[in-house]
């Protein structure tokens, strides 16, 4: 009882400090972090293992590589056939997935809390005997060619995504997708693959995290027990590479069979803990946080030139990344005609801050997506990883207190800092297509 | 032994977590249905109203999906901008859908927010004005999302599938309408079939999260207090046509070929839901451990996805089996399917089959309610339905209660390997698609 009143009332003053409050922390003899969150609520635990590797750390050629090693993780090791931990966590109600990212991959099990030692023994026998046989990856290729059709080749925007982050990065390796391209991932051998698995799965660079009805006290033992045997790695390549300031507008143009032009507009920005990461995030919301934000207002609402419209920024990267506006043009209308709408809204902000009231609705909405988001275990693991991926996790007590820091000045400032021609890559999706 | 054991466990895993679930129900004067489940572990409450009214009453089609979209578009008191802009004030979310059986009004809120946020919920239900220029709005964005639609493979193959099974029946229908459909809405219709509709005695609220109910009762009393009930329109029961077998092919300039096959399914009161949901399971609904995905996915490398379905609705859903391959493999994939719909019918499921199924199925219910906003829908379309408040104990008991003989005789009875729909959206030079 006690508990829950001191939690209300956090929540009124210092919604952030509440959040995470108990996220125990423990540091393995092999350089293994852990991380566990207890929460009672329902008998289910969620188990993730975050390895430090994803299309950032690829190289031109081989890419792709990360996201199909994740695929092959499912498929066998000397100790456990393949598909084997899929079919016993869906045995206890259980799921099990993983995704790629351009800087981390991920695995995750979502199990009856008393069940959660199956994770234990699972990942800590993939981390270490991974079979890759040579049959099995050759099939995988083509599942994840297949996937790199439906996600990419078939689909006109994503196309378009993939179009204006190759050209926004040519030096840094976010210019390519995390799928890889088509033309690598018919090339990636087996063995490229051990030697990427060899390199970057290894205790010192994998985190995990446990949140859920779960008692840390009793868990660490027995991770102890499955994973402090496993050898680290004692050195790997760390990307030097880093991306020159951008000189000049970019344009991309893709013609493709569509139905409505679009246009995904991206600048580049610096990534979180940087000072400006806090205004730009209130910045997005301001210009696309739901109908009342700017975007949708003026496009959508007001001038009917768009049938959508987004503005996101994405701070939660490695290195300095990007911030994207995009619109699908409403059915009729011009793509140029939303380009210029598009930059009269920043251009606005330019001219003069936002209101108090709009900064307001901005942080209001962030921090209630977060006390929201808490309800979900798997989420409360999530923005762990998020953070410890970036360096520490308790950098999302920085990042909540600098979102409340941030004043409509802050939000002018950056907007006139970061969205400038010289620093915007444009892309133009022309639809190809006179059917009927 | 050891499996019974541990199936046992996970049993027993899942009645503890439920028994957690208090629901309360109670029918007020005017015959609103109101379930309560108090939850006190986040400054949460989420609302979901249920209106028992769909596609499947519209006079007219996308009359069911204009309605709910235009609730939130402006009442007596607030027009469409002010009300986005006090609920994201406020950090809430309030949106509306109609879906094919009925429409659902949801209402996300912090309970600091409550209070305000539960007004604002009860001006869009029972005040909305629909005026002109935002039927308009409405019906020109409409039009535009499909168009956009249009870009997605797997739309055009579903709305071509439902178009074959149902033909004039509502569920044929895409919910949104035909851009034809649209234009022949007039603001009368949207008002009628409000007013028809969207009455207490035809309603279900679900309320979860941190409320008491003394808080709920005055909330009801104070916002929803002068909602009068009225007589109902007495609901149509339309025939479904039988069909014969049909392939449909749409040509497209892809790389891969989108197909969905299937026929008629059965409807939600059907006895035998339990039985083919298990039988779904394992011939292509349980992901990783289906047999479709063993095959097409791992062992011939020919898709990302492949699944199943049987969707249950207040009238005969739909089963369907949907996959996207390249263009070249199509025909070798339709015909693993129809060989695998063969073989769970000629053959059966084998004991294991049958008993990873059902402990896939019970095991995983607690997943399905581990957040309030799940609990709250779930609640709101389990009293429809008319599942009973104690379905949550009772769905065990039905799918443990299936045995190998009922699920080869559901196999038998509801999936048919001759008269069924076929699908293929592709680029139809290179998929070539045979006569099966």
């Amino acid at each position: 009882m006690l508990r829950f009143t001191l939690l209300i009332i956090s929540v009124f003053l210092l919604f952030p400090s509440f959040l995470f409050a108990d996220v125990k922390e423990y540091t393995l003899k092999n350089g293994l972090k852990v991380l566990m969150v207890e929460d009672h609520k329902s008998p289910l635990a969620v188990f993730q293992i975050w390895y430090r590797v994803g299309s950032r750390d690829e190289v031109a050629g081989r890419t792709g590589m990360s996201h199909l090693l994740e695929h092959m993780m499912f498929k066998g090791t000397s100790k456990y056939g393949s598909k084997v931990l899929s079919k016993t966590v869906q045995r206890y109600g259980g799921v099990d997935n993983a995704f790629t990212t351009k800087d981390y991959t991920t695995y995750y099990q979502i199990l009856p809390s008393d069940k959660i030692e199956l994770s234990l023994d699972f990942e800590s026998d993939r981390m270490q005997n991974l079979l890759l046989d040579e049959k099995e990856t050759l099939s995988e290729r083509s599942v994840v060619m297949e996937e790199r059709r439906l996600r990419y080749e078939d689909d006109p925007q994503n196309s378009l995504y993939e179009e204006v982050l190759a050209a926004a990065f040519k030096v840094h390796p976010y210019h390519w997708p995390v799928i890889g391209w088509m033309s690598d991932l018919a090339n990636i051998q087996r063995d490229d693959l051990y030697n990427h698995y060899r390199t970057y799965y290894s205790p010192d660079n994998a985190v995990i995290i446990v949140s859920g009805d779960i008692n840390p006290e009793e868990l660490i033992k027995k991770i102890k027990a499955f994973f402090e045997d496993i050898k680290p790695v004692s050195s790997r390549r760390s990307l030097v590479t880093s991306e020159p300031p951008q000189r000049g507008e970019r344009r991309v143009y893709l013609k493709k069979e569509a139905e409505l032009p679009y246009i995904l507009v991206a600048y580049h920005t610096p990534s979180f803990p940087d000072d400006d990461s806090y205004a730009l995030e209130v910045l997005a919301m301001v210009l696309s946080g739901g109908k009342s934000g700017r975007f949708y207002k003026s496009l959508v609402y007001e001038k009917k030139l768009a049938l959508g419209v987004f503005a996101e920024y994405s701070g939660l990267h490695k290195d300095p990344y990007l911030f994207f506006l995009g619109a699908t043009a409403a059915q009729g209308k011009d793509i140029t005609e939303v380009e210029k709408a598009l930059y009269a809204e920043v251009e606005n902000i330019k001219k003069q801050p936002p209101s108090e009231f709009e900064i307001k609705k901005a942080k209001n909405q962030i921090e209630a997506s977060f006390i929201m988001g808490q309800d979900s275990i798997f989420y409360q693991a999530e923005v762990l990883g998020w953070f410890e991926m970036l360096g520490d996790w308790r950098l999302k007590d920085k990042y909540l207190e600098g979102i409340r820091q941030v004043t409509p000045e802050d939000v002018q400032k950056v907007a006139k800092k970061y969205f400038t021609e010289e620093n915007r890559t444009v892309g133009i999706l022309i639809p190809l297509k006179e059917k009927e | 032994m050891k499996r019974v054991l541990l199936f046992i466990l996970a049993f027993l895993v899942f009645c503890s977590s439920v028994s957690a679930l208090e629901i309360n129900r109670e029918v007020l004067p005017n015959g609103l249905v109101v379930l309560h489940v108090e939850r006190h572990n986040l400054p949460l409450v989420m609302v979901t109203l249920l209106v028992k009214a769909g596609s499947l009453d519209e006079p007219k089609e996308g009359l069911a999906y204009l309605t709910a979209s235009l609730l939130t578009e402006g009442t007596k008191n607030r027009s469409s901008t002010m009300i986005s802009e006090e609920i994201e004030f406020i950090g809430a979310n309030l949106g509306a859908s109609a879906r094919r059986d009925y429409t659902t009004l949801s209402l996300s809120v912090l309970k600091k927010n409550l209070g305000k946020g539960f007004e604002i919920f009860s001006d869009v239900l029972l005040n909305p004005t629909f005026l002109e220029e935002e039927i308009e709005r409405k019906k020109e964005l409409t039009k535009s999302s499909l168009r956009q639609d249009e870009e997605s493979p797997l739309f055009l193959a579903q709305r071509a599938f439902r178009k074959e099974v149902y033909g004039e029946h509502p569920y044929g229908r895409i919910l949104r309408g035909s851009a034809e459909a649209i234009n022949a809405i007039k603001r009368d219709d949207i008002v009628e079939f409000y007013s028809d509709y969207f009455l207490p005695n035809n309603s279900i609220l679900s309320v979860v999260g941190d409320i008491t109910p003394q808080e709920l009762d005055a909330l009801i009393k104070e916002y929803l207090g002068g909602w009068q009930k009225k007589p109902v329109p007495s609901r149509r029961s339309l025939p479904v046509r039988r069909v014969s077998k049909k392939v449909v092919k749409i040509d497209r300039e892809l790389t891969q070929a989108s197909i969905v096959l299937g026929h008629l399914g059965i409807r939600r009161d059907n006895p035998d839901y339990y039985a083919l949901s298990v039988m779904n399971y394992i011939l292509g609904g349980g992901g990783f451990s289906s047999r479709l995905m063993a095959s097409i996915r791992d062992r011939m490398g020919l898709a990302y996805d492949v699944h199943s379905f049987f969707s249950s609705n207040k009238e005969p859903g739909v089963f369907q089996v949907m996959v996207q391959t390249k263009n070249e493999s199509a025909n070798t994939v339709i015909k693993e399917i129809i060989r695998q719909i063969k073989k769970i019918r000629q053959e059966g499921v084998t004991d294991k089959e049958l008993e990873d199924a059902k402990a896939y199925l019970t095991g995983s219910f607690p997943r399905r309610l581990d957040t309030m906003r799940r609990i709250a829908d779930f609640l709101a379309v389990v009293e429809f339905y008319g599942l009973g408040l104690d379905y949550i104990d009772k769905y065990p008991e039905y799918i443990n209660a299936v045995t190998r003989e009922d699920v080869l005789r559901v196999a038998r009875e509801y999936l048919d390997p001759e008269n069924y729909v076929l699908v293929v959206v592709a680029k139809q030079s290179e998929a070539k698609v045979e006569a099966q």
